[in-house]
């Protein structure tokens, strides 16, 4: 029975597993297991082969003849040592935290309320602004980043991670606030009447009912506008000019790569180590990530 | 218990100060809580994309501001063959990336939707390349095709297939290839998990009524699994055009449009122009030529995808 309600594939073995017979199980090895082994393979290779290069000695990075280029032979650490200590890395590791967060920040809080206010307030024409919400997050950034470069030299935030914390919301704001709404959508409005009725402030509730019940929806807003704004690229390249206010993705492609001879090692190691804190900080989350990414698609 | 309710109610009507019956008064309240979000999309959104049309218009350069130049830009750009070849390789690189991570993503969605140990697992570890910031992933792709020391080039050699290394991004058609690759790699697990939560929805029932009657795989995937399967893929495969239309990263972290401008993108394109050439104007006119693009593709996706879902929700009902 219990077969039945779980979700099941157009594979007939699926659906009746206790009359699997060894035919039907050598066949789902090959239909199923083979396929997606090659799928996780290729999915995840150019991350192993970042990980290994990151730590392989030049010796071995540039001779594939004398030692298998899947293994070290002799790890080092140089890569990283030149990028800590030789590089400005952890300063714009520092700034691409801090606009992450700040741009984070920003977006949950002006996301929350603008949720709660369509779907909860339901004011005249709430759905129209909710859909204009939603639009706004197919305006792509490509189109939009040189209007915006020459607003941020007006406004003299040209080259400040300020402009790239104010930016950044453009693109968090509709997706956390389509979020939201599914999310508040979700929690009984019972619960709010209720507190109405004990003579609650719309505030209060907000504050005291809504919000604590919807925090797996904030958290999984959280993360998804964390990653988000720790993978931008384009804005963080045309509004910033000097080396010390880069953040991670535009410093290691534009001060990394210098002259003709590439650093492979060190580059590996820069994107490595600019993996790691948004999968790190992914993992822990990822149930809530993948779940509302899921709800999100169904809403 | 109830006493105790009221008394705490009393106490909370006495307590109101005129600052928190202005909150409580619904109209200020909307206005306070829509102002943060839709007053940061007005300044740094809809006034932009104003912006960005009217500056198509001028021949504004960078420290300069321009004058009104009527379609004088998009006159140069339709005589351009570099615009011209990044329109070709923004419609083709679209295209056939899509078809791509469609593809493979909804095989992938119908293997993970099997009953499979450490589902989750597989799940977290599938989502990783889209986790990843893009321009660290296109470095690594950037070394994986590097011309000497390619990966794929050694095990090519290793097994015998070719002698030489594969010219990966040093001339046109290969780079353009190259870039589509990676592109659709990075795609591949969106799609996958968008559509194995769609997969979910779809009723184990109506898989065994299919059965019952006597269908074949094929026939069950057809005529079940691909129709139920259409609202979520358009919203998806909208989304997904318009994000491989307007790519930027991937591009310039791998080839910067080279070799001899064949694999700019429109957006590629706009920035070398905008930003490091100055030609602000310009630039803007070739971003402002996306829009066409755009707005065909998601119309496009919208009404031949969503157009069935409502023959579809229809008949359901």
């Amino acid at each position: 029975m219990s077969a039945t309600t779980e979700p099941q594939q157009t594979n007939a073995a699926t659906a009746q597993p206790e009359t699997m017979t060894w035919d039907s199980r050598s066949r789902r090895m090959v239909t199923i297991y083979v396929p997606l082994a090659c799928f996780l393979i290729i999915l995840l290779f150019p991350f192993y082969w970042m990980t290994i290069t990151a730590f392989k000695p030049n010796a071995e990075l540039y001779d594939y003849n004398t030692h298998n280029p899947f293994w070290i032979t002799s790890p080092t650490l140089d890569h990283i040592r030149l990028l800590l200590f030789g590089t400005a890395y952890p300063r714009w590791l520092l700034t691409t935290m801090m606009v992450a967060f700040c741009a984070t920040f920003l977006s949950l809080f002006s996301s929350t309320l603008a949720a709660y206010a369509i779907q909860r307030l339901r004011y005249k024409g709430s759905q129209y602004v909710g859909l204009g919400i939603y639009l706004a997050y197919l305006v792509p950034p490509s189109i939009l980043f040189i209007p915006l470069a020459t607003m941020v030299f007006q406004l003299g935030l040209f080259d400040s991670p300020l402009a790239l914390i104010l930016v950044y919301p453009t693109f968090l704001i509709p997706f956390c606030t389509w979020l939201l709404i599914g999310y508040f959508k979700s929690i009984p409005f019972e619960l709010e009447e209720c507190a109405l009725i004990d003579g609650a402030t719309r505030l209060q509730i907000l504050r005291q009912i809504t919000l604590p019940l919807a925090v797996p929806g904030l958290i999984s807003a959280g993360i998804f506008s964390f990653t988000l704004s720790w993978n931008e690229f384009i804005y963080a390249l045309a509004f910033i000019q000097s080396s010390e206010n880069k953040t991670v993705p535009v410093a290691i492609l534009t001060e990394l790569v210098t002259g003709d001879v590439y650093q492979w090692g060190a580059l590996m190691a820069g994107s490595l180590l600019g993996s790691l804190p948004v999968a790190i900080f992914y993992s822990f989350f990822v149930d809530y990530y993948v779940s509302s990414l899921t709800g999100a698609v169904k809403e | 218990m109830s006493a105790v309710a009221e008394k705490e109610w009393v106490r909370q009507a006495k307590a109101q100060s005129a600052l928190s019956k202005l909150f409580d008064w619904k109209p200020f309240l909307v206005v306070m809580c829509m102002l943060p979000a839709v007053g940061l999309l007005m300044v740094f959104l809809t006034y932009p994309l104003g912006l960005g049309i009217w500056l198509a218009f001028t021949d504004t350069t960078i420290g300069r501001s321009g004058r009104f130049v009527g379609l004088e830009n998009f006159e140069f750009m339709l005589e351009d063959p570099i615009w011209w070849n990044a329109v070709f390789f923004s419609v083709f690189y679209t295209g056939i990336a899509t078809i791509g991570k469609f593809g493979l993503g909804l095989w992938l969605a119908l293997l993970l939707n099997n009953h499979l140990p450490f589902k989750s697992m597989l799940r977290a570890i599938i989502l990783l390349p889209w986790i990843v910031p893009t321009v660290l992933t296109a470095i690594a792709f950037w070394w994986i095709y590097n011309p000497q020391f390619s990966i794929i080039s050694w095990i090519f050699i290793e097994l015998g297939l070719r002698t030489t290394n594969i010219d990966f991004i040093n001339t046109a058609w290969p780079a353009r290839w190259s870039l589509i690759g990676a592109n659709i790699w990075r795609g591949i697990p969106f799609v996958a998990i968008s559509l194995l939560a769609g997969l979910q929805t779809i009723s184990p029932s109506l898989y065994e009524a299919a059965l019952l009657d006597g269908s074949t795989g094929w026939q069950r995937f057809r005529y079940i699994t691909f129709p139920m399967l259409l609202p979520i893929l358009a919203i998806v495969m909208t989304f997904s055009i318009i994000f491989t239309f307007t790519d930027f990263q991937l591009v310039y972290a791998i080839t910067r449009g080279g070799p001899v401008n064949s694999t700019h993108l429109l957006a590629t394109l706009a920035f070398q122009r905008g930003i490091p050439g100055g030609q602000l104007g310009e630039g803007a006119a070739i971003a402002v030529s996306m829009i066409p693009f755009l707005v065909f593709a998601t119309l496009f996706s919208y009404f031949a995808l969503a157009r069935r879902k409502w023959q579809q929700g229809e008949s359901n009902d």
